[in-house]
């Protein structure tokens, strides 16, 4: 069991508690009530509908695929899937809020509660938690401001007005950045396996509001802030350790820990009180009277199951079940892409462990030299399985097998043509390594004496010498067994 | 229950509206008749019985994920966004300066 | 020939099919009108372009035989409407100006079925209030007058009051309106004409600014049931656009009209007898069920017990939604915008939202921001929406016994205009009979049925179940083949 970090303070130990609101960018072409696109970088106010705009009149009506998603992505955090829920609305004013309102769910969100479990330490991924999570409700984001346009107007651009967020609310159940680093990491892991959320967390598609307050062990619950929009993983743990400090620095002055609303400079790495939103708030939230309740029927949430895929705790239990080691296990699972491209490669027949190995050294190696990822990786799945193949087979060794692979990625050819085409296949020949050994045997008599006056390591170098001047292709097992019987 | 003038100013601030401390005195004898009077509610016995949320019985439709499938709904627009904007510049509508 | 202003929508549309008349001269008939009548400040925007290019394509397609179901009716339109490229204001300074690239689905279809356009119809302040007292663009003034020699303007009802002065003035055949709490029924009655709310979400509500989403329907008004039916044929429909819009087909209600009741039940509401109400309107109410006896209806009590709860209710509901619903007004992207010397955001949000709205809508805007605040929203909203299911209930239990439900439309006949302005209270007590059926969604009109001591129009409202819109038209067109109501206000403007 993971162990509360404390954090120190001049008055001794504190524990900080900590709960993550999560805004996930929901993967859809359209946005959650218009018709506009979402896609990221568009020209300003390209992609803003009549109703995106708050023109008089308009309507909202929900976009089917965004509520699909949401109750997917409640499906694979194991919650409760609201049959019934209910838009509400949520007042205040604000210039990246054309409405007035944001339409978002309070009192009945589509999932309730749900659980994830982590692995803070990354070295020991048997060491687990379990974060509660609240609840999941469908709302919709706001247009963004741009103060550095002009020197006294502000920018207003709805291009992401009203395109669908998930906010996905954890309990207060964190208690260290790290394991909050491991929550997002997770969550972030599973939004893409579901492909409810595309996970950039560089284009906003994903960030956190994060929740700390800080308490003597033992002691209640102290206040907490809110520290709005943290945008990297690395930032929200930063976030954390900052404010965490703040709040015990504070107390332990003599201070009070004021419930507000803060922001997050990355470049002090420090947080810092939001004009803003300085005045208290009174949402004002009531059902959307544009909107009916949102009644979700059997069928559709069957149709939400099964299209689940396989998720990744699941799938590490496979791959452990499979001989894959545990390391190749937690970095194969923890990118969907990764995962679907092993378990591609797999279907192609190669041996689970030999191809987790090579997979997680030779391949993630040529991605990271070639700066690419799974999405554009410069070979198949097939023509992997293929080059493992021929290692599996005997026709060629390890080590021409890394030589091959080099090809592979210079030319695009194929293994087997790169193996015929360039002579590389491994010989079991017994004649011509057998006319090597005798060569190296006699070239070597001094050492030919030490071995056989004991001192047996030798046998390595005589099968380097062998493998060298075979130049790698001669089958190891065969060379091992001649040279046993040369030396008697 | 009775509201009074600093209520009066908090509700107007709430709603984004200027008043003046005239409009707030005045206002604040309106808003409690309208209020004393809406109070008999409080006597209907409700026991039980659900707020409405759809007046005529009635589905929540959905839409397909498809863009700009209306061009009344679509994006696209931006001449006719931008169009009745008492501040449109370079593509944005422009506010007083936001500092946040 | 007949002057041609005096033609009803199924005249217009009958005469023109035959050839009796041009569009054009249809058109141009009512156009002249409208200009001549500047004093009863019906209209915010007139259009005779509109309305004359709408009666040239109609006579374009008499002449090659594509005529359109109402080629050649021009009409009004409340400005409420959003209509591409031409002003809507819904009668507020905050939208002075706002000169919509859209068309709402309502007017889009009367546009589509051959329609013109005279003008943009004057109204209540984003329809707010019964009297169009609240109008930015200035009073409306009814075209009636009392017969007491006195010559006192009188208030043509609201919301949907330029609709209904301009109809009763023959200043146009029909109009839109929409009814919130009473916003066509009650107008319609005030000035000796007919207007029917459909049942919620028959008429899309996509394109009309809105006051409360959860209330709002539009409806036709016009002189007669007969053209009610043709209006709102064309009118109604589903729309993928509302997500609260009724997937049902449209009935042609036109073609099944009929006054014979034999076999229907009319229902009259005992709580709906007000203590200290207008003697002539409760003799009226006795004639109506006379006259829906006479047409073959069996009438029977029944008992609506909430009734008394229905406009406490709406005036929690209705400004609360509106609270929200105008919060879109802020000058950032349309419409009015104040910006005081050096004011930041917030500033420029309250100056604007004060300087854009009248005193009634700021009024209902503060009730609504207060009645949803925290800590007071269960007692007030919650409560009000229990009690709105109650109404329903009530009516449902109703129905059981009953096909329509005939009462008053309203508790008065026309008041003079400023003579309830000072009191919020006795102004919102106009819709006291129109609200109960508003807050559940159910269909109802008014229809004229006999002029008061003082030579004033009075209306009686027939409120029928959900979808029933021919029920109601029906029970409608008995009364008005028995009221042979055919007073019209003389021409003073
Ligand atoms: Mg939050
Ligand atoms: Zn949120």
């Amino acid at each position: 069991m993971t162990t509360t970090t404390r954090f120190k303070g001049a008055t001794g130990e504190w524990e900080v508690v900590i709960g993550l609101e999560v805004h996930a960018q929901i993967s859809t072409n359209a946005k959650l009530f218009s018709g506009a696109a979402t896609a990221f970088g568009a020209e300003p106010n390209t992609q803003v509908s009549l109703v995106d705009a708050a023109m008089p009149g308009m309507l909202p009506v929900p976009n089917r695929e965004c509520i699909r998603q949401a109750v997917r992505t409640g499906m694979a955090i194991e919650a409760q899937i609201n049959k019934y829920s209910r838009f509400d609305r949520k007042n205040y004013f604000y210039a990246d809020l054309p409405q007035g309102y944001q339409i978002s769910q309070l009192y009945h969100p589509i999932v309730g509660e749900g659980r994830l479990e982590i692995s803070p330490d990354e070295k020991d991924p048997s060491d687990t938690k379990i974060i509660g999570i609240e609840r999941i409700h469908v709302e919709q984001d706001a247009g963004k401001l741009m103060h550095d346009q002009h020197p006294t107007m502000s920018y207003v651009d709805l291009n992401r007005s009203g395109v669908a967020l998930m906010e996905i609310v954890s309990k207060p159940d964190m208690s260290s950045p790290e394991e909050a680093g491991a929550y997002l990491r997770k969550l972030r892991s599973i939004l893409r396996y579901v492909g409810s959320c595309d996970g950039n967390m560089e284009e906003g598609s994903m960030r956190a509001d994060v929740n700390v307050s800080v308490r003597k062990p033992g002691e209640p619950l102290g206040t907490r802030t809110e520290t709005k929009n943290v945008n990297s993983v690395r930032f929200v743990m930063v976030a954390i350790t900052s404010e965490a400090f703040r709040q015990i620095e504070l107390i332990e002055s003599g201070g009070k820990v004021v419930q507000e609303t803060r922001l997050f400079d990355p470049a002090t790495n420090r947080t810092r009180t939001m004009r803003s939103k300085e005045d208290a708030h009174d949402y004002r939230y009531f059902p959307d009277p544009d909107l009916l309740p949102l009644e979700l029927d059997d069928a559709f949430l069957a149709e939400c199951r099964d299209s689940l895929p396989e998720l990744p705790d699941a799938k590490r239990a496979r791959y452990l079940a499979a001989g894959i080691s545990a390391y190749n296990a937690d970095v194969l699972t923890a990118e969907v892409e990764s995962a679907l491209w092993f378990d591609t490669l797999l279907e192609t027949g190669a041996k689970p462990a030999a191809a987790a190995n090579w997979v997680s050294s030779e391949l993630f190696g040529a991605l990271n030299r070639l700066g690419k990822s799974f999405e554009d990786c410069p070979v198949t799945p097939a023509q992997a399985g293929e080059l493992l193949g021929l290692v599996a087979d005997g026709t060629i060794s390890g080590t021409i097998a890394k030589a091959v692979f080099e090809k592979m990625l210079e030319s695009g050819d194929a293994a087997g043509v790169i193996v015929e085409r360039d002579g590389l296949k491994q010989t079991s020949d017994t004649g011509a390594i057998e006319a090597e050994i005798a060569k190296i045997l006699t070239a070597n008599a001094d050492k030919v004496e030490q071995y056989k006056g004991g001192k047996e390591a030798l046998f390595g170098f005589f099968v380097g010498q062998t493998m060298k001047a075979m130049q790698g292709k001669a089958n190891p097992q065969v060379v091992n067994e001649l040279l046993k019987k040369a030396l008697g | 229950m009775a509201i009074d003038q600093a209520t009066v100013r908090k509700i107007a601030s709430l709603a984004r509206i200027a008043i003046s401390d005239a409009e707030a005195a005045a206002m604040e004898g309106e808003l409690n008749g309208i209020l004393g009077w809406v109070e008999q509610l409080g006597e209907v016995d409700v026991t039980g019985v659900e707020p409405m949320t759809a007046v005529i019985p009635n589905q929540l439709r959905l839409r397909d994920d498809v863009i700009d499938a209306d061009p009344l709904t679509g994006g696209n627009r931006r001449d006719d966004v931008l169009a009745n904007a008492p501040a449109a510049m370079h593509g944005f509508f422009g506010v007083p300066k936001v500092i946040e | 020939m007949t002057e041609l202003t005096n033609l009803k929508v199924a005249e217009i549309r009958d005469g023109h099919r035959a050839g009796d008349f041009s569009a054009v001269e249809v058109a141009e008939a009512f156009s002249a009108n409208v200009a001549a009548a500047k004093a009863l400040n019906a209209f915010i925007v007139e259009t005779p372009e509109h309305a004359l290019a709408a009666a040239k394509a109609a006579d374009a397609d008499r002449a090659a035989g594509t005529l359109k179901p109402l080629s050649g009716v021009p009409i009004g339109m409340k400005d409420l409407f959003c209509t591409d490229g031409v002003q809507t204001t819904a009668a507020s300074h905050m939208l002075e100006g706002f000169v919509p690239r859209y068309e709402s689905t309502v007017s889009a279809k009367l546009w589509d079925a051959g329609c013109g356009m005279l003008g943009k119809l004057n109204l209540d302040q984003f329809a707010m209030g019964s009297s169009n007292e609240t109008s930015y663009f200035g009073n409306v003034i009814s075209p009636w007058k009392r017969k007491d020699g006195g010559n006192a303007a009188l208030a043509p009802g609201g919301s949907s009051g330029g609709s209904s002065s301009a109809i009763a003035a023959r200043l146009c055949p029909a109009a839109t309106g929409t009814d919130t709490g009473g916003s066509i029924r009650q107008p319609a009655a005030f000035t000796g004409i007919s207007g029917i709310k459909p049942t919620y979400g028959r008429c899309s509500r996509w394109g009309i600014v809105a006051f409360a989403s959860s209330l709002d329907q539009a409806g036709p008004m016009a002189r007669d049931v007969k053209d009610c039916a043709i209006m709102l044929e064309t009118m109604a429909g589903f729309d993928p656009k509302d997500a609260t819009s009724l997937n049902m087909a449209v009935p042609n209600w036109e073609a099944a009209l009929s006054s014979d009741l034999k076999g229907k039940k009319v229902g009259i509401p005992k709580e709906y007898r007000l203590e200290g109400i207008d003697l002539d309107i409760d003799a009226m109410w006795d004639v109506g069920i006379a006259m829906l006896k006479d047409a073959g209806a069996e009438v029977v009590e029944i008992s609506l017990p909430h009734t008394k709860y229905a406009l406490p209710a709406y005036y929690i509901i209705a400004p609360a939604e509106a609270s929200s619903n105008l919060a879109r007004y802020d000058g950032v992207r349309y419409g009015l915008r104040d910006l005081p010397d050096g004011a930041g955001l917030q500033d420029m949000y309250a100056a604007t939202r004060a300087d854009g709205f009248g005193p009634e809508v700021k009024r209902r805007i503060m009730i609504g921001t207060y009645v949803l605040s925290a800590g007071f929203y269960d007692a007030y909203y919650t409560q009000a929406q229990k009690v709105r299911t109650l109404i329903a209930r009530d009516f449902e239990a109703a129905f059981g016994a009953c096909d329509v439900i005939l009462t008053p439309t309203a508790p008065s006949a026309a008041f003079g205009l400023g003579e309830k302005m000072a009191d919020p209270l006795a102004m919102y007590l106009n819709d006291v009979f129109a609200v109960p059926a508003s807050l559940a969604g159910l269909p109802a009109m008014s229809v004229p049925a006999a002029l008061n001591r003082e030579g004033l129009p009075l209306g009686l409202q027939i409120i029928g179940k959900a979808f029933d819109e021919q029920g109601v038209l029906n029970a409608g067109l008995a009364i008005e083949e028995r009221a042979g109501f055919t007073a019209r206000a003389e021409k003073w403007w």
